[in-house]
């Protein structure tokens, strides 16, 4: 089972849920892997502490021009979308942070004058912590693609029971990148107007991914009855409220587990995930039986 | 004609909270709302749309059923992998591919690959930008739609927006708030600007994400200062904080006190400043104060 953590609005909880959620079903004996999405601000290492057995570069493959090759004709630079490429008095520049690895100028050189070659964008980590299989990426600053970072990330996706992505904050590329291959998304929001407003933009894209999906609302006793409210209208399931508690607000800013601070919470989590396995359960048949009704 | 871009690495820090308060305190300004994955400025600032515009972030790919032969060259070039057959509702396949629009990144090596001429490729509407009044003055914001890509070259046009309305009406500042992490969208954000201001909060990951901001503003040579918001849930890690952020050239710009009045502001749709009297708004202005005092 392949979950993955997200949130339209940043700060949310998505960690903490995220962490505590591994731990949980880590101690009830299932295999977990816990991979940290958010390769601009990787978090998760701060709480479950890794130990990291290997680190590999990120890497996007990028053209070279073979110069004794290059008639200096411009093709490459027509067909890049992304102004990547220029041709300037028959001499081929490359853009390297804002080319998307398309492969069009290799693909429509008439000479053949182009190789790929790979360029480092960030670094990969993979460790373990507590029998949890923990990776993480790590985007070089001042780069700007990020779901490359990610795509590295999610090749290091492993064999176990259950597999948790942490996802970065939004609702666009590197969100895509992080929970597109998930089988079920738990959206962590707070109820607040921000809260709500950025959970209405994150079940349009989940909805737009086709992918079952639930709510979690973290210092659920602040701000307002909306989101509540909003879940309610929209037939969206709450499967988690975690309460404003000062403990795990503190246990949090030294970066220790909920569930170390607050033992209570190890059942909380368990049910969760129960409620996670009913749920996707749940949108599976109903799948099924729409397959089968237009299929008679 | 000063800008100031409030970003925080990590989420949900309290940048819209703290730039709604300054929108209140600050004279002659334009705001505008870079987050545009998470825009939550308009719920406080309750802004009149007086002009609106599409955004374009680029072309996408359409496969015109008519005219595909079904060889399935685009399939085999995209590097995407965003052409598939979809399954149909009867379990069957169908007979042409179709590009999934969430996953093309608009490269056109489809359109060009293709022999029959069956793909068209025209620009896509990713969202729309705004040019409003508010009672604070004029802003800029926008709406990205759903799973979407190519924030960054949104977050660009809206600073240009605002930089005109600043020059149209001889404003003196220009405050942007920016998003979370590192990436695409927070580089077109600060690129250029006068003034980072970092709003973090007291934890390990509020200072992890921090110095990654601040070697991203170090390697834009951005001048930069940051303050802890919520300060009091932990001194001790504040004062690392400061510490750390020195080190690296950043200079204090205060500490904001933990006040459950932010969110009461937010519910109330004001800003903090207008909302309370209290110590927080007291904060709040003495972080204004050295915003002005930074920008000389």
């Amino acid at each position: 089972m392949k979950i993955a953590i997200a949130s339209g609005k940043g700060g949310t909880g998505k960690t903490t849920i995220a962490t505590n959620l591994a731990l949980a079903l880590a101690n009830t004996g299932r295999t977990i892997q816990i991979l940290d999405c958010d390769v601009e601000e990787p978090n998760c290492h701060i709480f479950l502490k890794p130990e990291i057995e290997s680190t590999a570069p990120a890497t996007v493959l990028i053209p070279k021009v073979i110069e004794e090759k290059c008639t200096g004709c411009g093709i490459c630079a027509e067909v890049c979308e992304y102004s990547a490429i220029a041709v300037i008095k028959g001499k081929v520049l490359i853009f390297p942070e804002l080319c998307h690895s398309c492969g069009a100028c290799k693909l429509f050189c008439p000479e053949d004058a182009f190789i790929e070659v790979p360029r480092e964008l960030g670094t990969v980590e993979e460790g373990k912590t507590n029998g949890i299989r923990f990776v993480h990426g790590l985007l070089n600053i001042g780069e700007l693609m990020s779901p490359a970072v990610i795509d590295e990330v999610m090749k290091a996706a492993g064999e176990q029971e259950i597999l948790i992505f942490d996802s970065p904050p939004g609702t666009s590329c590197p969100v895509i990148a992080a929970v597109k291959d998930a089988e079920f998304i738990l959206l962590v929001t707070e109820p607040t107007p921000f809260g709500l407003n950025d959970l209405k933009l994150a079940v349009g894209m989940v909805r737009e991914l086709n992918i079952p999906f639930a709510v979690a609302i973290n210092r659920s006793d602040v701000g307002n009855e909306d989101v509540k409210k909003y879940c309610e209208r929209e037939g969206i399931e709450i499967i988690l409220e975690i309460p404003n508690d000062r403990r795990i607000a503190e246990a949090y800013s030294r970066g220790e587990m909920a569930i170390h601070a607050l033992p209570e919470y190890q059942k909380v989590f368990e049910a969760c995930w129960e409620k996670v396995i009913d749920l996707h359960q749940n949108a599976l048949q109903t799948e099924q039986q729409e397959k089968t009704a237009t299929e008679s | 004609m000063k800008e100031i871009v409030v970003i925080s690495g990590k989420g949900g820090t309290g940048k819209t909270s703290i730039v709604a308060a300054f929108a209140a305190l600050a004279e002659k300004k334009v705001l505008a709302d870079c987050d545009v994955d998470a825009a939550d400025l308009h719920l406080v600032l309750n802004p009149k749309i007086e002009h609106r515009e599409n955004f374009s972030g680029g072309k996408k790919a359409r496969i015109l059923e008519d005219k595909c032969i079904a060889c399935d060259r685009c399939i085999e070039e995209c590097r995407f992998d965003a052409i598939h057959y979809p399954v149909l509702g009867n379990g069957k396949t169908a007979d042409t591919p179709l590009i999934n629009p969430i996953f093309c990144e608009g490269c056109g090596v489809c359109v060009r690959v293709c022999p029959a001429e069956a793909i068209s490729f025209e620009p896509a509407v990713n969202g729309e930008w705004y040019t409003s009044s508010t009672n604070y003055g004029p802003m800029v914001h926008a709406r990205l739609g759903m799973a979407e890509g190519n924030s960054g070259k949104l977050v660009t046009q809206i600073r240009q927006k605002a930089r005109d309305i600043a020059v149209r009406d001889d404003l003196d500042y220009i405050i942007v708030d920016g998003s979370p992490g590192v990436g695409c969208p927070v580089i077109a954000s600060i690129t250029g600007a006068d003034l980072v201001l970092v709003v973090t909060e007291p934890t390990l990951s509020g200072q992890h994400d921090l110095l990654r901001v601040a070697e991203l503003t170090a390697h834009f040579q951005i001048p930069t200062i940051a303050c802890v918001n919520k300060w009091d849930i932990n001194p001790d890690i504040t004062e690392q904080i400061e510490g750390e952020a020195k080190e690296h050239g950043v200079k204090t710009a205060g500490r904001i006190r933990y006040d459950s009045a932010i969110t009461e502001a937010q519910i109330m749709k004001t800003s903090v400043v207008e909302y309370t009297g209290g110590a927080v708004s007291g904060d709040i202005k003495a972080v204004w104060q050295n915003v002005l005092y930074a920008l000389g």
